[in-house]
């Protein structure tokens, strides 16, 4: 306020600075930063005092003769008013135009084909989407009561980064709730409609379904908290017998109609652990025997489903690094990505999210039977350039004569497939090179180096359990090694054994050779869809719909990180390497097709091969659809778009809205048109040699 | 445009050399010789300019300003106002859930809060077009900004249909679920919220607490036909108690929520196709305790006037909103008469219509509060002085008493006089005559439109309606929604509990015609303000102005004289003991009495309570709505209230609590009402 006045002072004072218009102060600016109107100049020098009297004078004298004389305040105040005016003008003018032609949405369209509801729906929000609010917190988080901490604004984090992070985080040891703090999942429709104030999730879905008649009381989102693993979402919040108790409510009350059920994303395995439950002997499951999902799911539409993980979620826990199942950072990748709070965020968010036990259930399920081994993959054929080759190719068609370019290209690509298998190698020629030049990858060696070199750590606090390895293991596992999926579980052990405790009692990654073995009964494998069967319900349909042709995470480049500082990650995205010239490898990863997050396989193998037909793991013989979604890129002015195929913006995508709503209003599988298939996930399939 | 033709505008002229020039730098100069010529510019276009500019700089200067307090008020950390506040009032005492955490209390019972009329959210799932763009936007509750930005489009939207009391065509409009539904009304005016928030204390958390929220408008069996929400309510009930290990749930109903939860307890034991078929025991194996806040177990007065003119001070419910603009007529249209189509549409108001007739309410000559002394409080404060003149003015106030019997009278005198020098012409069979200014009304519709004037003379004549003939008064003026009420409520007396009449649902709502269910464990509480004057009997005059205006109003200048100390007449209401919409009466005599011991209504005997929270006013500003309220919504953030009720839910029993809790006169007008028990 000192400051305003004096600067106002001056302003008066001096009459040159005082008729200060715009111009002078452009001009002032551009030579000047010291004596110019906008910081406070020093105060006039003395013998300027009489002189300065003097111009007060003639200021007021001035101020009378022409009151609209303008001052640099008055301009800024000026120029704020000028952009608020225009803006508000402008967004009057939006709000009254007719907007632009909208294509009719699903809902009204099938409305006039007279479709009305006819089965309860009942929506599964996967992780990350569903909001969480607090109900009891420590005193930084005074006045947060029942407010949300994830979903809506986020104002939290920039108020109170290191609150909120305390906030977020689980115990490191059971997975649970810290001492002092219990955060909650948001309950209702509000849950995840939208996640934050403008980013739609279920809100275009619900409205649709709306159009044609459901409500409240047909439509329930069974949201959870997506932080924990499946399991203690019943035993810490009852979640699962809510969710029994919600569906066998709605199946009442709709005139004994069965429920459509629609995961989303990670929701798909929660609802796959909620099948098993359900039927399981009481004290572990729900106790509602055998039948039960025969006689209440009529079908189960499974959006973007992560079936057998993502790779995503192995970089993510290994560095915090994914393009966005690190989450936080697809929320503020500027702020996260630089180290802007002087703090290193990328470790607090690893720190966080190695807590929530539940991300453990994405890692990649099957190991090298489905996700390949050093030396194949079942995607290697996929062409990371379809439009170029697309190009090529149909003027190869056109024109039989081939230019050398073209098949040098072809040739190229034909003899040195992209080794997917390896989901994590450090260094692009360890990512390239034959796996017999490769060294051999010994688990129990490195697991044998963390113990005889367990350092005493002189960073004070730990953070992530990378403080405790001495910086020859880190070595040891870096050293010109390349991981595949199954390695991919042991070097997590390695670099984080206490998460992978947790996790081990809680999810399994492998594939159940005899799913009659007693041991299959525990629910650490219910969420796994290659160790359990399908619940015996032959006239259920289980859908896989997702988006395809968008380039989706499937392998990494790592370096070792340079910085020798305490409580940093060891470990990077090499993402110098890679570039146009070099295919799917771009900034360090190897891209396939899929939805953005869900590679195409893992979202549509269950579906195409896993449970296709009578087999071992869908012994009753559960129909199954695959409709896949082919992305179109939204106009700038559409927003999200109509047509996108991206994991979450796929939800507003009117072909699947339209499916979903045929499906709950009554149409089966069959009647919508069986499978729609845009990518190779039959060939990829084949490839696959998994007993069925 | 202003900026680049500005900016265009000055070449540099040759320097002026002035005596400040000597001294001033280089830079100064610069901008010396700039200046005249924008000075010249503007002055060339002052005039068209100036308006625009000046319009622009005080825009400027608003959102400036606005920012920057909005800055530094999301800067301030959350614990600044309460620490001005005990700074001021010095330290505040502990919310009582975190004294009772600090006691040791943990959860035990679930919990389940119904609310009552008028508190629960509403959301449009389906409307018309010009509510487009509201799809699952509060219409009710919130901010209400679509009242004023589309009033008619609004009324359209939160009416329902007339004949079914079922949604219109092309509208849906539904309750909000969750705790969010009732947890404040709008934003800053706390429902729930604070009971909430002293339960999580101990440990409560969404799985253990449910808010049984439900359609308001329709009348209590219709939100079982369009919504479920009885089942609803039955399913998570069960759910609660299994999975917190069989422990039953304590019920909170508020206001209407009172009647609602009552004929959900006769809902669910009843047989299936009229009731939930849980079978009889289902209360007893599921309910532990029923706490009642506020409730109108036998009706307010307040919904008479409500329905009869839409005037009572706030079930006319719209105007507790925007008093102002209800009651002057901005929309340059009859806001009252639209406010009384839409309520008059909501059956849900006729629940709370006085039950029991004149055995309770009192007739003619007499009724169970004569002798209430309105200026009680008043003169306790002075008793400390004056002890005899206090006596004196007490005993002469008994005197001359309020006849509050007569519950809608047409003239302070009638409302005065004897009752045998009242001459009464009888309306029931009085000929309505005819509509002649059918098509002059606009659209705004009421059932008056139909009603001529004789129909309105023959209703003045009758002067004076006791809580019994009320009915067949509404039944006069408004047969449509009469025969509506008739098919969802009751308002009587039963004689024989057993006849098999009484098994309908109509009856269920209704504590005199009806059993409690047979669960001797449980319990009922009834927990309520007193020491506010509460709205109790009208006097009503006709209305001068032409027809389509409501032909009656309260006669607002009817007032009791200076000299009338102790009177209880005010603006043309006749006021009594209460927490400022439900009378003390109906509150308290089902507890005190109707259900005390095993009587006919409560055969299995189960204990009731009468908790009664003295009101004393928020002693400044800063403590907002009270903590000792006894208010009928503010009485929410009572915090005696507040603790009776988590100490319940932590597992003590009514003996424990401490039993009654009176202040009150109940127990004295309760032996004055007549009733066969």
């Amino acid at each position: 306020m000192a400051s305003l006045l004096r600067f106002r002072k001056l302003c008066y004072v001096e009459p040159a600075v005082s008729k200060c218009s715009f111009l002078s102060v452009d001009k002032v600016i551009k030579k000047h930063d010291n004596q110019s109107c906008i910081p406070p100049p020093p105060p006039p020098p003395p013998p300027l005092r009489k002189i300065t009297n003097d111009g007060d004078k003639r200021k007021v004298l001035r101020r009378r003769r022409d009151p609209k004389e303008w001052r640099c305040l008055d301009w800024c105040c000026w120029m704020i008013g000028y952009i608020c005016t225009t803006w508000w003008l402008l967004l009057v003018l939006y709000n009254a135009l007719p907007g632009f032609e909208v294509p009719e949405s699903p809902g009204i369209k099938l409305k006039k084909e007279g479709l009305t509801p006819l089965h309860p729906v009942v929506l599964i929000p996967g992780i990350v989407t569903g909001g969480l609010e607090l109900w009891e917190g420590k005193p930084c988080a005074d006045g947060l009561f029942r407010k949300r901490l994830w979903g809506g604004s986020f104002t939290e984090i920039f108020k109170r980064p290191l609150c909120w992070l305390e906030h977020m985080s689980l115990d490191n040891e059971t997975g649970l709730d810290p001492p002092g703090i219990r955060v909650r999942a948001v309950p209702g429709l509000v849950a995840a409609d939208y996640f934050a104030s403008w980013y739609f999730v279920w809100a275009v879905l619900i409205e649709n379904l709306a159009k044609i008649g459901y409500e409240g009381k047909n439509m329930h989102m069974a949201a959870y908290d997506w932080r924990l693993s499946f399991q203690n979402t019943e035993v810490r919040d009852q979640a699962l017998s809510r969710l029994r108790s919600k569906i066998e409510l709605m199946y009442v009350t709709n005139g004994n109609k069965k429920v459509v059920v629609v995961p989303h994303s990670m929701g798909v395995l929660y609802f796959l652990h909620f099948l098993k439950w359900v039927e399981a002997p009481s004290p572990m499951g729900g106790g509602a025997g055998p039948g039960w999902c025969a006689k209440h799911i009529k079908s189960v539409m499974n959006i973007g489903p992560a079936f057998l993980g993502v790779p995503k979620a192995a970089s993510g826990l290994f560095s915090g690094e994914a393009k966005d199942v690190a989450f936080a950072r697809a929320m503020a990748p500027g702020v996260l990505d630089s180290e802007i709070l002087g703090l290193q965020t990328l470790e607090h968010v690893m720190r966080v999210s190695r807590t929530w036990d539940s991300i453990m259930s994405l890692i990649p399920k099957g190991g090298e039977t489905i996700w390949g081994n050093m030396d194949w993959s079942p995607e290697e054929e996929y062409d990371c350039d379809p439009t170029k080759t697309k190009y090529i190719q149909s003027a190869l068609t056109e024109s039989s004569q081939s230019t050398n370019e073209t098949d040098g290209k072809l040739g190229f690509k034909v003899k040195d497939p992209v080794k997917y298998g390896r989901i994590i190698s450090f260094g692009k020629t360890t990512s390239q090179v034959q796996s017999s030049n490769l060294p051999s990858f010994d688990p129990k060696e490195i697991s044998r180096g963390r113990h005889q070199h367990k350092s005493k750590s002189s960073c004070g606090d730990v953070w992530t359990e990378y403080d405790e390895m001495s910086r020859e293991s880190i070595r040891g596992v870096a050293d010109n090694k390349a991981y595949t999926a199954k390695t991919l579980i042991d070097l997590l052990h390695f670099v984080a054994p206490k998460m992978m405790r947790r996790s081990e009692a809680h999810f399994s990654y492998g594939i159940a050779d005899n799913l009659d073995d007693p041991k299959y009964s525990h629910y650490k494998y219910w969420s796994n869809p290659l160790e359990t069967k399908l619940p015996d319900a032959p006239d259920m349909e289980i859908y896989c719909l997702y988006g395809t042709g968008i380039p989706t995470e499937r392998s990494y480049v790592y370096r070792t990180s340079p910085t020798e500082r305490c409580k940093s990650i060891p470990f990077r995205i090499d993402s110098s390497v890679g570039g146009s010239g070099d295919g799917c490898l771009r900034n360090g990863v190897y891209f396939v097709d899929g939805d953005e997050s869900v590679p195409v396989l893992s979202a549509g193998f269950m579906c195409a091969k896993g449970w296709r037909g009578k087999n071992r793991f869908n012994p009753s013989g559960i129909p199954t659809y695959i409709r896949e979604y082919k992305h179109k890129t939204p106009a700038f002015f559409e927003g999200r778009g109509l047509e996108s195929g991206a994991h979450v913006d796929i939800m507003g995508n009117v072909a699947l809205i339209e499916d979903v709503m045929r499906v709950a209003a009554g149409a089966t599988g069959m009647e919508i048109g069986g499978d729609k298939i845009y990518s190779d996930i039959l060939r990829m399939s084949e490839r696959i040699n998994l007993r069925v | 445009m202003s900026i680049l033709r500005r900016r265009k505008g000055p070449e540099p002229p040759p320097p002026e050399k002035t005596h400040e020039n000597e001294i001033e730098d280089d830079k100064d100069n610069k901008k010396k010789h700039t200046s005249p010529s924008t000075e010249e510019s503007t002055k060339k276009r002052g005039g068209r300019f100036s308006c625009v500019d000046n319009c622009c700089w005080f825009i400027g200067c608003v959102c400036s300003i606005w920012w920057l307090l909005l800055f530094s008020y999301n800067a301030m950390p959350a614990s600044f106002p309460q620490y001005v506040t005990e700074a001021i009032t010095g330290p505040l005492p502990d919310p009582p859930g975190l004294k009772l955490h600090k006691e040791g209390l943990v959860a035990k019972h679930p919990v389940v809060f119904v609310p009552g009329i008028v508190t629960g959210g509403l959301e449009l799932w389906e409307g018309k077009s010009c509510a487009d763009g509201l799809f699952r936007k509060r219409l009710w509750g919130g901010t209400f900004g679509e009242v004023y930005k589309r009033p008619l489009c609004w009324v359209e939207h939160m009416s329902l249909n007339n004949e079914t009391g079922l949604d219109p065509d092309g509208i849906r409009v539904r309750p909000v679920t969750g705790l969010v539904a009732a947890d404040y009304f709008a934003p800053g005016y706390f429902v729930w919220a604070v009971l909430i928030a002293n339960l999580a204390r101990i440990g409560y958390e969404e799985k253990t607490m449910y808010m049984a929220a439900y359609d308001w408008r329709i009348s209590f069996q219709n939100t079982e036909v369009r919504d479920q929400t009885l089942s609803r309510i039955k399913s998570n009930i069960e759910v609660m108690v299994v999975t917190n290990g069989g422990k039953k749930v304590v019920v909170i109903p508020h206001s209407m929520g009172v009647l609602y939860f009552l004929h959900f307890m006769k809902w669910v034991e009843a047989p299936a196709p009229m009731g939930g078929g849980g079978g009889s025991d289902w209360c007893a194996k599921h309910i532990k305790a029923v706490m009642n806040i506020g409730g109108p177990f036998l009706g307010v007065p307040k919904a008479v006037s409500g329905l009869f003119s839409s005037e009572a001070k706030d079930v006319a419910v719209a105007r507790a909103i925007a008093p102002g603009v209800l009651d002057k007529d901005l929309f340059r249209l009859q806001t009252l008469q639209h406010v009384m189509r839409m309520t008059r549409t909501w059956d849900s108001t006729m629940s709370m219509i006085p039950k029991g007739g004149d055995t309770i309410w009192g007739g003619l000559e007499w009724s169970p509060e004569e002798g209430y002394d309105c200026n009680l409080k008043k003169r306790k404060s002075n008793s400390s002085q004056v002890v005899d003149q206090n006596g004196t003015v007490a005993e002469g106030c008994t005197t001359k008493k309020a006849h509050y019997g007569r519950m809608v009278s047409f003239g302070k005198d009638v409302a005065d006089a004897h009752p045998s020098a009242i001459e009464r012409i009888d309306f029931r069979d009085a000929f309505k005559g005819h509509n002649l200014a059918n098509s002059t009304c606009d659209d705004v519709w009421t059932e008056y439109h139909d009603m001529g004037f004789a129909g309105v003379k023959a209703v003045a004549d009758y002067k004076v309606y006791t809580a019994g003939s009320i009915i067949d008064l509404l039944h006069f003026v408004a047969p449509k929604m009469m025969k509506r009420g008739d098919a969802h409520f009751s308002h009587g007396i039963a004689e024989n509990l057993d006849d098999p009449l009484y098994d309908h649902y109509k009856y269920w709502s209704n504590p005199l015609e009806t059993k409690l269910p047979n669960a001797p464990d449980m319990e009922i509480f009834s927990m309520y303000g007193v020491g506010i004057p509460t709205e109790r009997s009208y006097v009503y005059k006709l209305t001068p102005t032409s027809e389509c205006y409501i032909p009656f109003q309260i006669d607002t200048s009817a007032e009791s004289g200076k000299e009338e100390e102790g009177s209880c007449l005010k603006g043309g209401v006749y006021t009594a003991d209460g927490d400022e919409t439900v009378p003390v009466l109906s509150a308290g005599y089902m507890c005190a009495k109707g259900w005390r011991g095993k009587t006919r209504f409560n055969p299995s005997g189960i204990k009731t309570y009468n908790r009664e929270y003295d009101h004393a006013p928020p002693s400044n500003l800063l403590e907002g709505r009270g903590t000792q309220s006894g208010a009928h919504v503010d009485i929410m953030g009572n915090f005696a209230l507040i603790e009776d009720v988590i100490r319940v839910a932590a597992g003590a029993t009514g003996e424990e609590l401490g039993g009654d809790q009176v202040h009150s006169d109940i127990f004295k007008w309760s032996e004055k009402i007549k009733l066969k028990l």
